[in-house]
């Protein structure tokens, strides 16, 4: 079985799926992918698919469970590099990667994810003024 | 340069069996000169269709090979496998029916694929899926 493998850049981690994968291995890859989220405290998945030459239900699947298993570890899974042939037998097979995020290629993929990221450091800045205030609670 | 088989005849008992059946018609569908597109659908319907021989038939054999009709040549898949047989045909080629764990869209979804689609199936005696892509 071939794994596949799980690189590191910065907060992100990327998978640049290039071999024919089988069920088994897309399975592996999930485990995989799920600990080193937790392992490194990456705030992002970057999936690149620009070398896959099929998508059928297994494997589009994987992304559906890819992306929902990162969300609940609080990262977010971007799918890049979709080629149009698999685009269009995705569409026609009925799969719809509800809740997987897209983009077109690595860069705008990791330009998402940063956006994303910008994003969530306003929240943060609430959660400080809060801070404050907590002491108060605690008194009691 | 190897004279190709006339038929590919592929084992399915193992998940890298439904690579190989993948990569038999890929080889196939090139070779008869489809568009990229239309070998694309092929090859998912032919991965969906391997993933059922094995999943639900438990394991089975694929033929692949180079047809012709009306000089425009064509690539036939046969998808045949010993298991229990499909109950209600109708109800399986629904979309997002399943008695695996599955998404459903295997059977309905390989036949929106490909421009011919037969099911043959008797309970407790197998099914046989045969699918055509002709060069358009």
């Amino acid at each position: 079985m071939d794994r596949v493998p799980i690189l590191s850049l910065g907060d992100v981690l990327l998978v640049s799926i290039q071999v024919d994968l089988q069920d088994e291995s897309v399975v592996a890859l999930q485990e995989d992918l799920a600990e080193r989220i937790v392992d490194s405290g990456a705030t992002g998945v970057v999936i690149d698919i620009s070398a896959v030459e099929i998508v059928d239900s297994f494997i589009g699947r994987m992304f559906a469970t890819i992306a929902s298993l990162s969300k609940v570890l609080d990262a977010e899974t971007v799918v890049v590099g979709m080629r149009p042939a698999v685009a269009i037998t995705l569409v026609e097979l009925g799969l719809s990667l509800q809740g997987v995020r897209t983009a077109l290629d690595l860069q705008r993929g990791l330009a998402a994810l940063r956006q994303r990221r910008a994003e969530r450091e306003i929240p943060l800045a609430d959660e400080s003024d809060e801070a404050v205030e907590a002491p108060a609670a605690a008194r009691d | 340069m190897s004279v190709p088989e006339p038929v590919d005849e592929l084992p399915i008992n193992t998940g890298d069996d439904v690579v190989r059946v993948r990569q038999a018609v890929r080889a196939r569908a090139s070779a008869a000169r489809l568009s990229l597109v239309d070998q694309t659908k092929l090859i998912t319907a032919a991965s969906e269709l391997a993933r059922n021989t094995l999943v639900h038939g438990g394991s089975g054999v694929a033929r692949v090979e180079t047809v012709q009709r009306d000089g425009r040549p064509g690539v036939k898949a046969v998808f045949t496998d010993d298991g229990p047989g499909i109950v209600d045909v109708e109800k399986a080629l629904t979309d997002g029916y399943t008695t695996g764990s599955g998404l459903g869209l295997g059977l309905g979804g390989s036949r929106r694929l490909v421009d011919e689609f037969v099911l043959e199936t008797a309970v407790g005696q197998g099914t046989t899926v045969t699918v055509i892509k002709w060069m358009r």
